[in-house]
């Protein structure tokens, strides 16, 4: 797998031009037993936004944890202004002004928007804060750059959007000149996203210079001005954006010609309601407000049926009630004729409701054990995979063995192998496959492509989609909007426990669903 | 692929997998070395000796000896290990064991109506289930109310203790005199013949037998059990799931919470057959005396458990190390060494054996460093070492 055809990496130049702010040449990151970065180079020009592609496990976040002194590399250099620097720890990468926005925020939730800002480089008096001069300095900052946040709201009270704008702030406080963003869209709406690529933009207009983490290609064609290529640990190139096609890039990044429009015949019409919801209420332990209020929708064989929404709407709270993990406070729930609103997870589970969990670590596998193990671990207790009690792994191994093949899961040791030593792509494949191949009348699928590869993605909705074409029903809960509309036939969006929109997933916008999503409109249709 | 290499392959398995122990066990037995040597330098190398030969030093009678003690150590460590493989932290073996050994006792003494042959059956029996129903307890507040098995196990400690001894006081079964419960040869365990195996020979002719009787079988017999069970149905195959990953048990549809509860009276079971073995033992078995002592072999379970990497195979080998090394410590004895100083040496020794789990973890990262620098350095011609570090 090593053949990289287009490895221009080695080509980088020994005297590099002083235009460039960073430079990191050949940059080579051992991890036991995987080699995460190797021999990779990139350079940094002042005031442009370098996008940073690669399918997950590539090892961009590797190389910026290197950048950000999170790690340090076996080989290679790291350059800033053409001098040779020293990265060990953060604090070294904050004073030679690198920044980062990381994936996953890192603020204090019940301190306020400054106090979080300020946090670690306080501006104190004989011991005393001194918020005055920080909070003056905050807003005139969040002007200069068009950051509109509330220095005294608390974080926990302020979106995922604003939050991230604090991360930035935080950044710009620190007067850092390079900043990294690691995917910071994956957790925006399209609104959202449109918003940050300005306040990028304005801040490369402002002298700042931008690493982009990420492996959507719309958002690199809209505001990178070049991008970094990596597949596999190794560097396959940078480009210009401007004169590289969306198709070239991603050609790039998989190594192979990918297929953006997936292919899927029309839905068949006239299938039978297989899940019906009515009035489902859930209320969870630790809010007042109930998480799912007053919900009814039905999904029918042989469709897929989304459900869209930000992140902590009410989804996992409706999926638990479905699934049978969180009791509703009332509703009910029929899968086809059969009323399942007060049965047994296992019940369920045998009645024929297949459930690909959000969380594959916390629910989808029992790490500890083996790929076998983990195959067989909804229908172990059936027959054929058990005698009076006793496993028959024989059989284990014959079934494990067809779905290994069938869905190509691909592991160190085979069958035996722990799953907590698989890549994620192949611990989610091995949870489609459980899930697909008993056979379900209604699968719900959460989040199934959630932090995957491009190749990854493509195999799993295609797997999707075959199950529909078999007249499954499938309940697709999506937080990526891609996804949403490009496999879904019917589109529900909820917004704070409740349905707002129900729409035909062929004529459906990004732009319209993120209008729902955010609140600002609701439907008649429900 | 032949059978032969096949042989090999898993005998490789085999040996990787007691080599943690055989390490902790050696590191054990140097830091007992070095006590022996603060306490008295000059005979310290004679005391490791005594201590290495361990129950061999008595002769047959000795090893008999040692598989006599080892028997409710194999019992409480299966308790504590079976317990650690469903994810659960089984620290009230004592209690269980107590209240198994109570009720064997009861109703050996008052059960007289049951033919005698049978009578040390029906007394393990209920001994087991004493201890099973003490095992749920704990069972039943971490499966349904979410309390922590190690608070509850420890309560049900001195619970178990104060109540046999206020029972033992106010039932028939109680020697005023002796201030302990009755005999009770009639309910002994047979010895199987393995008294005619050992014993040592006396000039005289008389035959110098050890306490060694069936116990040691059952113990052992139990083990390979509580084995197949862990590892070959569909019982065990839900309780390790539960262990491992309570959500993802719960999410594939076991009842996570009977399986809590059917693990902690699986364990209490295990530790109430450890009383019953130590108290149904023949040629008057000790008796229970009723004092303010938690029983020690309930944690010793825990150190067994450890060292036997929470095996039921490795802990049959576990239990009988212990024994031997505390029958070895018993010898020491005969060099002057104060039997506080044994104490604390053989404590020592069966301490450092139960890090078996963290040596065997420091062999992997071992495994996996190395595997990475032989990847690194296939590739890298030039042979500069670079440093590594351990981040994930």
């Amino acid at each position: 797998m090593d053949n990289v055809s287009e490895k221009t990496a080695k080509n980088t130049p020994e005297i590099a031009p002083p235009e460039y702010v960073i430079e990191m040449l050949h940059i080579t990151k051992d991890f036991p037993g995987i080699r995460a970065n190797d021999d990779v180079s990139l350079q940094l020009k002042k005031g442009e936004i370098h996008a940073l592609l690669g399918e997950n496990g590539a090892g961009k976040s590797t190389l910026m944890g290197v950048l950000f002194g999170l790690y340090s590399a076996e080989k290679g250099e790291i350059r800033k202004n053409g001098k040779a620097v020293r990265i060990h720890n953060p604090n070294d990468a904050n004073t030679l002004g690198i920044g980062m926005v990381h994936q996953h925020f890192k603020l204090v939730h019940n301190f306020t928007v400054l106090e979080n800002i300020v946090l670690g480089v306080e501006t104190t008096k004989g011991g005393v804060l001194r918020m005055d001069e920080a909070r003056a300095e905050v807003t005139a900052l969040s002007q200069q750059y068009g950051l509109m946040v509330d220095p005294d709201a608390r974080i926990e009270d302020i979106t995922v959007g604003m939050q991230q704008r604090v991360e930035i702030l935080k950044m710009l406080y620190r007067h850092n000149e390079i900043l990294i963003f690691d995917e910071p869209t994956a957790v925006l709406t399209p609104q959202e996203i449109d918003e940050l690529m300005k306040i990028m933009k304005n801040l490369t207009s402002e002298g700042k210079s931008i690493l982009f983490i990420t492996h959507k290609l719309n958002e690199i064609k809209q505001v990178a001005d070049r991008c970094t290529v990596l597949r596999k640990g190794r560097c396959v190139g940078s480009v210009e954006v401007a004169g590289a096609t969306r198709e070239q890039m991603s050609e790039m990044m998989v190594g192979r010609k990918v297929e953006f429009e997936i292919q899927k015949a029309p839905m068949k019409p006239g299938g039978k309601a297989a899940l019906v919801v009515q009035n489902l209420t859930v209320r969870s332990k630790h809010h007042g407000k109930p998480r799912v209020n007053n919900v009814s929708f039905a999904v029918r064989q042989g469709e897929i049926l989304c459900i869209a929404g930000i992140d902590g709407n009410g989804q996992s709270e409706l999926v638990y009630a479905l699934a049978g993990l969180l009791a509703p406070e009332s509703g009910r729930i029929f899968l086809g004729d059969e009323e399942i609103t007060r049965d047994s997870v296992r019940q369920r589970n045998d009645a024929g409701l297949s459930h690909i969990p959000e969380d594959r670590h916390k629910h989808g596998l029992v790490l500890d054990y083996s790929l076998a193990e983990n195959l067989i671990l909804k229908n172990y207790h059936k027959r054929g995979f058990q005698q009076n009690g006793f496993l028959r792994f024989d059989k284990v191994a014959d079934y494990a063995g067809r779905l290994i093949k069938d869905f190509d899961i691909r592991s160190g040791q085979g069958m035996r192998t722990p799953a907590r030593s698989m890549s994620g792509g192949n611990q989610q494949k091995a949870i489609v496959a459980r899930e697909i191949c008993e056979d379900p009348k209604v699968l719900i699928a959460v989040q199934p492509t959630r932090g995957l590869d491009v190749g990854a993605i493509e195999y799993i909705h295609r797997r999707i989609i075959a199950a529909r074409d078999e007249g499954k029903a499938v309940l697709l809960v999506s937080l990526e909007l891609e996804e949403v509309l490009s496999i879904s036939d019917r589109i529900l969006v909820i917004y704070e426990g409740e349905i707002v929109a129900d729409l035909d997933g062929a004529g459906a916008t990004a732009q319209e669903l993120g209008l729902y999503m955010a609140g600002s409109r609701k439907g008649e249709a429900v | 692929m032949s059978k032969g290499t096949g042989f090999f392959k898993a005998l490789g398995r085999v040996s990787l997998g007691v080599l943690p122990s055989l390490i902790a066990i050696a590191i054990g037995l140097a830091f007992g070395f070095v006590i022996l040597l603060i306490s008295d330098s000059s005979r310290a190398v004679d005391g490791l000796k005594m201590i290495a030969s361990g129950g061999f030093t008595g002769g047959m009678k000795g090893t008999g000896n040692v598989l006599y003690f080892a028997t409710p150590l194999i019992m409480t460590g299966l308790s504590v290990g079976f317990a650690f493989k469903t994810g659960l932290f089984n620290i009230g073996a004592s209690g269980q064991l107590l209240m198994g050994a109570f009720a064997g006792i009861y109703v050996a003494h008052n059960a007289t109506w049951i033919p005698q042959p049978m009578l040390w059956v029906v007394c393990l029996l209920t001994a087991m289930c004493a201890g099973a129903l003490w095992g749920m307890i704990p069972g039943l507040f971490k499966g349904l109310l979410n309390v922590h098995e190690v608070i509850a196990c420890i309560m049900c400690n001195y619970i178990g203790l104060y109540g046999v001894n206020y029972m033992i006081r106010n039932s028939n079964i109680y020697d005023r005199l002796k201030n302990q419960t009755v005999n009770i040869p009639h309910a002994a365990i047979p010895r199987w013949g393995l008294d005619e195996i050992f014993h040592n020979e006396m000039a005289s002719g008389f035959k110098d037998a050890s306490s060694v009787n069936g116990g040691i079988l059952i113990a052992i017999l139990l083990a390979v059990v509580m084995y197949f069970v862990l590892n070959r149905t569909t019982f065990g195959y839900e309780l390790k799931a539960c262990g491992h990953n309570r959500d993802a048990s719960r999410y594939a549809g076991i009842n996570e919470k009977r399986s809590i509860i059917f693990s902690m009276m699986i364990a209490g079971a295990l530790a109430g057959a450890a009383g019953g073995l130590i108290f149904l033992a023949p040629s008057n078995g000790p008796s229970i005396r009723v004092e303010e002592i938690l029983a020690p072999q309930g944690f010793s379970g825990i150190s067994v458990a450890l060292l036997g990497l929470s095996n039921p195979i490795g802990i049959i080998f576990s239990g009988l190390f212990v024994a031997y090394i505390s029958q070895g410590g018993f010898f020491l004895q005969r060099l002057n060494y104060m039997p506080e100083i044994i104490d604390i040496i053989i404590a020592a020794i069966i301490y450092f054996s139960a890090f078996a789990l963290l040596v065997q973890n420091l062999i992997a990262t071992a495994g996996r460093k190395r595997s990475a620098r032989r990847e690194r350095e296939d590739d890298a011609d030039d042979a500069a070492v670079p440093e590594e570090e351990a981040s994930t």
